[in-house]
């Protein structure tokens, strides 16, 4: 049987990135390496000096006589609709006519010979502006009279004020979650090539294809058959490119149809940072019960949003805010309400977790609000919370969904055996006693997160998939690939279920033209849609090889067996190749098109109850940090994680998720810090001034495992589970270990309020706080 | 003098002349827009994500030194005489993968691949000098490059396996290396280059007195000498710098003297040029250089550079001026010393006139009795600009302080003495109280700025305690740490 080991990247092992080679010999093509034709013109964007105002003159003549200007576009070059809005809000234009609504928006495009000479030539605008007045965060916001982008959600269950009046501890309190920019290497960028008649082909980094597709079609008035999107690879995506590209490739199309000549456009990073939107910072107020033991007996909170000027994604992104403000913890009488407010800040949008790390984050301190009033380690206060199953009645969430795969425990309890927490815990606590100026934390915290869009139309997904006569495998899907390593496990799929080598399969670029009507690659459902797309098209090819083979060898068809690169047929080995070409020979069709829609999910919002994830995934991390209390500088020394994947598709690639999306998560709540002036004017715009973390920020001692026991109950591609998003919020013990270390300046008599991020700036000030008060 | 209008050098090994040069053409856009080399990327256009990392080889005392180096702010006339490597040129010794590319698929240092090319070239630049790095000398050599994805542990992973998969004696640059050389050595005419149209020019002088002259003709130009900052005003604001005169190819000013009373450096010696003086003569300073910037920008920026554009937020101007460090001014033939912390007058004000510029930069050996430490405060530990940062020079005589010399940068418009804070120090004992006295002063020292960086509470509150931090460090009753290092 030696055959049957000899086969190359198949499923659950760990084959390289698909892209690998190109990546670090520079040869993998992006949008902007591809070789422009003659004539191509670049787009660049001229926006607003003033984050609200109307628009009373706009004088472009220095823009239009700037050399090697080719033209202008504004919203009276729009054929179509000038709106971008993703969720059909018809909120978001091209350019605004009337009002300017945030710094740095967008409100026309210069197109010229040279995208040196179009950015210079873009700050050539005269523009005169009536200022309005401005709410640029939540609170503001909401005393400005609490405009919202879109309808809130309420979530709730139980009876909370009766369970609140009668609980032995009521805490309530307040936390500011900052947000975060997605500073993807690759910034935003698109270009268009027109075609014939109305046709239309965008090449752009874009999570999204189809979104775009369907934009450029409404923007230019065509029907969205005229517009093919492509997509190879992205630089990183995070989210930041799932609606937010609809603008620049609107754009590139608008030129490329108005002067029938190619057009790229691609901001430089400030504009990538200021005009698109980010992670959104949240306010959030809580209000606590709890028993002597630490139970919370009810919650009631409000999340309030920085959604900026727009409604974009922020409706589905505050609602997954309130689906994660459990996290891992059952809530016996639960009342939660979003707040999605307009701000005169750039839109925010989708960013890794969706939400749902803010909705966690605000969990986490309410544990340890709870804590800290009873004396105990956070860990056995979030032990005492956790989700129980169907013997305790412990298992239902605040959305009525039945936490059916609960893990948790198992997943905590094995990761404070290895990471040796309690020993360390100790060893903490007994280096503070000693006082002096660097202090330590240490925390351990779990992550439970919903699988599914809770757009439940989103959830599905289409590939394509053709066998060549000569037996080489072409494959398409809908998802995009964006380093996540999506195409690689896709191809293991396919090879595996033809059981051929992964070379023999040939990926190709994403594009609109094979697979119509995709979701966008986000909510961590990649490989869980696309995978069981692409093996829904294989099988069809399969069931159709194994007929014929049946029928040529006048076998019954059970005796036709995949093996590597052979079939099997009764008592005959025949190669792949072989059969492939007798099939062709024979008229045999090897081609199709696959079909995934996730089952079970169904949500009814005006209710607040459903099913709208088909299952969780789950994780732990435990972070030791030591502060200066001097400065309030911070190393993280050691991280130790233990995160459930299901059965892997590529432990490899999913181990590099889990470590990414861990340090990203750590940014966001430590470095990472976006910073209006009083003016709307976002001044971290750039690495120089916002900074993400760099490889000396990384844990000093960082050991990462996937739960290899773990197996997803429902039935997911080979049950494996989704790894983009649940791992970010893995970040998160770092900033309680931060606050743990905070606490000790005080003998840990009151909890810190930590406020996100955690930057030095805000550790010492908190340390301050607390020395002041204690 | 030969007076020439191209530029001329090594691209990836072959000679490539341009005929005309604008001030403002950076290398970048010369390698992915003229010549098509598109693994060279855009991340950021200033210097801070290394996307655009690639290796320029220098003449350097006779050797050729390949430096890691950022394409997106460096000018193109600036490259004149050099050899420039880019992520297209590596190779393994049989033609397939260079061993830092094996070790990155080995290992699964790639995701999106984007920051990939550039993270390939700083590892390379160091895998040359350091065949077998330590995790935290990877750490130091990607300070300048940003990776989004993965979190960075299979790219350190990667980088200390480099030397399993071959060694830098048989690296293709190392072999190429002789004849390289004297490729360079033939591009040294000694001749004044000035290329591109009237209105957007470089200028590259022919020598040290060739430049003191130029600038006399041209007092309104704009000096580049590592174009860490000048870059930016390009890429970033756009603003004019005609005509730029690039100062970074002159050897004169990368001269490094030693004498009795101190060290004198030149004002084109970079930071990483520098380095093997500060381990050797102020060990005090070694972990603060490393934090200057990223790996890229010290090998390009200058010590010079980051004292004469004036900045109250510059790394250096601190800890020279706590060490009483002058600086020489030239015009034309004529020169004069300034102290260091006389050259500052305002914010965006020099003491410098016109046609003048900074040739020198001289620094005393501290005394026996002379304690002296560097700190920085900034939002991320590396590659970061300081929110605050002190030089303090402190000298004690039988446990009395008899000088003090304290210089805050980020407290004010310009990097300044704490002279309350100094005045409280001198005749007092080597003591907390007499610490404690000094931070309260520099309350009446300063009044910080709140902006992006800090708030004004912030700045002053850990300005005060890095005076306490510096007496706990210094004093022999300290036990514990009382600071994090590395």
């Amino acid at each position: 049987m030696e055959h049957q080991t000899a086969l190359k990247g198949l499923v659950s092992t760990d084959r390289q990135h698909d892209s690998a080679i190109k990546h670090v010999t520079g040869r993998a093509e992006y949008c902007d390496d591809i070789a422009e034709p003659v004539g191509t013109m670049h787009a660049y964007l001229g926006t607003s000096t003033v984050a609200h105002g109307r628009i009373l003159s706009m004088d472009l003549s220095a823009v239009a006589a700037a050399p090697g200007v080719i033209g202008i576009l504004t919203a009276e070059d729009i054929p179509g609709h000038n709106d971008v809005s993703p969720t059909g809000k018809n909120d978001e234009p091209v350019f605004p006519t009337e009002k300017v609504e945030f710094h740095g928006h967008p409100i026309f495009a210069v197109v010229a010979d040279s995208r040196d000479a179009a950015r210079r030539a873009a700050e050539l605008a005269k523009v005169e502006y009536e200022e309005l007045p401005l709410a640029l965060d939540p609170l503001a916001a909401r005393a400005a009279g609490g405009a919202l982008v879109t309808d809130p959600l309420k979530l709730e269950r139980g009876e909370v004020a009766p369970a609140m009046a009668e609980a032995p501890h009521r805490i309530t309190g307040r936390m500011e979650i900052g947000g975060q920019d997605h500073m993807y290497l690759e910034g935003h960028i698109a270009f268009a090539v027109p075609g014939e008649d109305d046709d239309v082909v965008v090449t752009s980094s874009t999570q999204h294809p189809s979104e775009a597709q369907h934009m450029v079609a409404h923007v230019l008035g065509v029907p969205s058959n005229a517009v093919t999107i492509n997509v190879r690879r992205m630089g990183g995506g995070f989210g930041g490119k799932e609606s937010q590209m609809n603008l620049f490739c609107a754009v590139a199309a608008l030129a490329a149809k108005k002067w029938n000549r190619p057009c790229k456009i691609r901001p430089d990073r400030d504009q990538d940072m200021t005009a698109t939107g980010k992670r959104h910072d949240f306010v959030v107020d809580y209000d606590v019960g709890f028993d002597d033991q630490g139970k919370i007996t009810a919650v009631d909170g409000v999340f309030a949003a920085r959604c900026g000027y727009t409604s974009d994604l922020s409706g589905p992104v505050t609602d997954r805010a309130l689906f994660h403000a459990d996290n891992a913890y059952f809530y016996p009488n639960v009342r939660l309400k979003s707040e999605p407010l307009k701000t005169n800040t750039v839109s925010n949008t989708a960013f890794r977790g969706f939400g749902g790390p803010q909705g966690v984050v605000a969990a986490e301190r309410m544990i340890e609000e709870i804590a800290y009033k009873l004396g105990k380690d956070p860990l056995e206060v979030r032990k005492a919370n956790f989700y129980g199953d169907e013997t305790d009645g412990r298992n239902l969430t605040p959305y009525h969904q039945t936490v059916e795969d609960n893990i948790i425990h198992r997943v905590v309890e094995e990761l404070e055996e290895n990471a040796d927490y309690q020993a360390r815990r100790q060893a903490v606590l007994e280096h503070n006693a000693k006082g002096g100026v660097i202090r330590k934390g240490i925390a351990l915290t779990p992550v439970k997160f919903g699988i599914s869009f809770t757009a439940t139309w989103y959830n599905q997904a289409g590939s394509l998939i053709h066998i060549y006569n000569d037996g080489s495998i072409h494959l398409n899907h809908g998802g995009t690939e964006m380093g996540q390593g999506l195409n690689t496990k896709i191809a293991q799929i396919v090879a595996d279920a033809f059981q051929v080598d992964f070379d023999r399969v040939k990926i190709t670029k994403t594009t609109t033209e094979k697979v119509p009507n995709t979701s966008a690659t986000a909510a961590s459902s990649g490989s869980d849609l696309n995978g069981m797309a692409a093996l829904d098209g294989a099988e069809q090819i399969k069931a159709r090889l194994v007929a014929f083979a049946a029928e040529s060898r006048g076998v019954p068809e059970d005796q036709v067996k995949f093996l590597p690169n052979t079939v099997q047929i009764g008592e005959e080995m025949v190669p792949f190749n072989t059969l492939v070409k007798e099939a062709y020979m024979a008229r045999v069709h090897l081609s199709a098109a696959g079909f995934y829609k996730t089952p079970k999910i169904h949500w009814d919002r005006a209710a607040g109850k459903g099913r709208p994830f088909f299952y969780y995934a789950y994780g732990a991390s435990c972070s030791e940090v030591s502060i200066d209390t001097l400065t309030g500088e911070y190393t993280v020394d050691r991280t130790d994680i233990l995160h459930d994947v299901g059965r892997s598709l590529n432990p490899i690639l999913d181990k590099g998720q889990v470590e990414g999306a861990f340090v990203q998560g750590m940014g966001w709540l430590t470095t990472e810090e976006l910073w209006w002036d009083d003016a709307g004017r976002l001044r971290t715009h750039a690495p120089s001034t916002y900074k993400i973390p760099l490889a000396s920020d990384r844990p000093r001692e960082f050991n990462v495992e996937l739960a290899e026991w773990s197996v997803n109950k429902e039935r997911t591609i080979k049950r494996s589970k989704a790894v983009g998003e649940p791992p970010f919020m893995l970040g998160i013990s770092v900033f309680e270990a931060l606050s743990m270390a905070v606490a000790s300046v005080n003998n840990y008599r009151e909890c810190p309020r930590l406020d996100a991020p955690a930057t030095p700036e805000r550790v010492l000030m908190a340390c301050e706080r607390l020395k002041a008060g204690g | 003098m030969n007076l020439r209008s191209d530029i001329r050098f090594l691209l990836n090994g072959r000679p490539v002349t341009v005929p005309s040069v604008t001030a403002s053409q950076t290398l970048l856009d010369f390698l992915r827009i003229d010549q098509r080399l598109t693994g060279t990327k855009e991340g950021c256009a200033e210097g801070d994500c290394g996307a655009c990392t690639v290796l320029v080889g220098r003449l350097n005392d006779g050797g050729l030194k390949y430096e890691a180096v950022n394409a997106c702010i460096r000018f193109l006339a600036s490259l004149d005489g050099c050899h420039v490597v880019t992520i297209e040129h590596i190779r393994g010794a049989d033609g397939g993968l260079h061993p830092v590319q094996q070790a990155m698929v080995e290992f699964h240092g790639a995701q999106c691949g984007f920051c990939t090319p550039g993270i390939v070239m700083s590892l390379y630049a160091l895998w040359m000098e350091q065949p077998e790095p330590t995790p935290a000398q990877v750490e130091v050599a990607l300070q300048g490059n940003l990776c989004r994805c993965t979190g960075y542990e299979p790219i350190i992973k990667a980088a200390v396996a480099v030397s399993q998969y071959g060694t830098p004696s048989a690296d293709y640059l190392n072999e190429t290396r002789t004849g390289i050389v004297a490729q360079l050595q033939d591009l040294q005419d000694g001749a004044r280059v000035v290329t591109g149209p009237a209105d957007n020019q470089a200028i590259v002088p022919a020598d040290l007195d060739d430049f003191a002259t130029v600038l006399v003709e041209n007092p309104k130009a704009t000096i580049v000498a590592g174009a860490t900052d000048v870059g930016l005003w390009v890429t970033k604001f756009l603003r004019p710098i005609s005509p730029a005169i690039h100062i970074n190819q002159i050897d004169a000013l990368k001269q490094i003297e030693m004498t009795e009373e101190g060290i004198t450096l030149g004002a084109g010696v970079s930071y990483s040029d520098f380095l093997p003086m500060v381990k050797a003569h102020f060990p005090f300073l070694l972990e603060y250089w490393n934090r200057i910037a990223g790996w890229q920008v010290r090998n390009m920026g200058t010590v010079g550079g980051n004292i004469a554009n004036g900045s109250p937020i510059g790394d250096t101007p601190p800890v020279l001026i706590a060490l009483g460090a002058t600086v020489t001014l030239r015009r034309g033939a004529d020169r004069r010393t300034v102290p260091l912390e006389d050259y500052f007058i305002d914010y965006g004000k020099q003491d410098l006139g016109e046609g003048e510029f900074l040739e020198s930069v001289q620094i005393p050996l501290p005394g026996k009795s002379q304690i002296n430490a560097a700190y920085k405060i900034s939002k991320r530990r590396d590659e970061d600009i300081s929110a605050v940062a002190v030089g303090i020079s402190v000298t004690v005589e039988g446990g009395q302080i008899s000088a003090a010399r304290i210089a805050f940068g980020g407290m004010a418009a310009t990097p300044k003495r704490a002279a309350a804070a100094e005045a409280a120090l001198v005749g007092q004992p080597f003591a907390e109280a007499s610490f404690d006295a000094a931070a309260k002063a520099v309350g009446a020292d300063f009044a910080p700025l709140t902006d992006w960086r800090a708030s004004s509470d912030y700045r002053m509150l850990s300005a005060q305690n890095l005076l306490r931090r510096f007496f706990l460090e210094h004093d022999e009753a300290t036990d514990q740490p009382v600071r994090l290092t590395a």
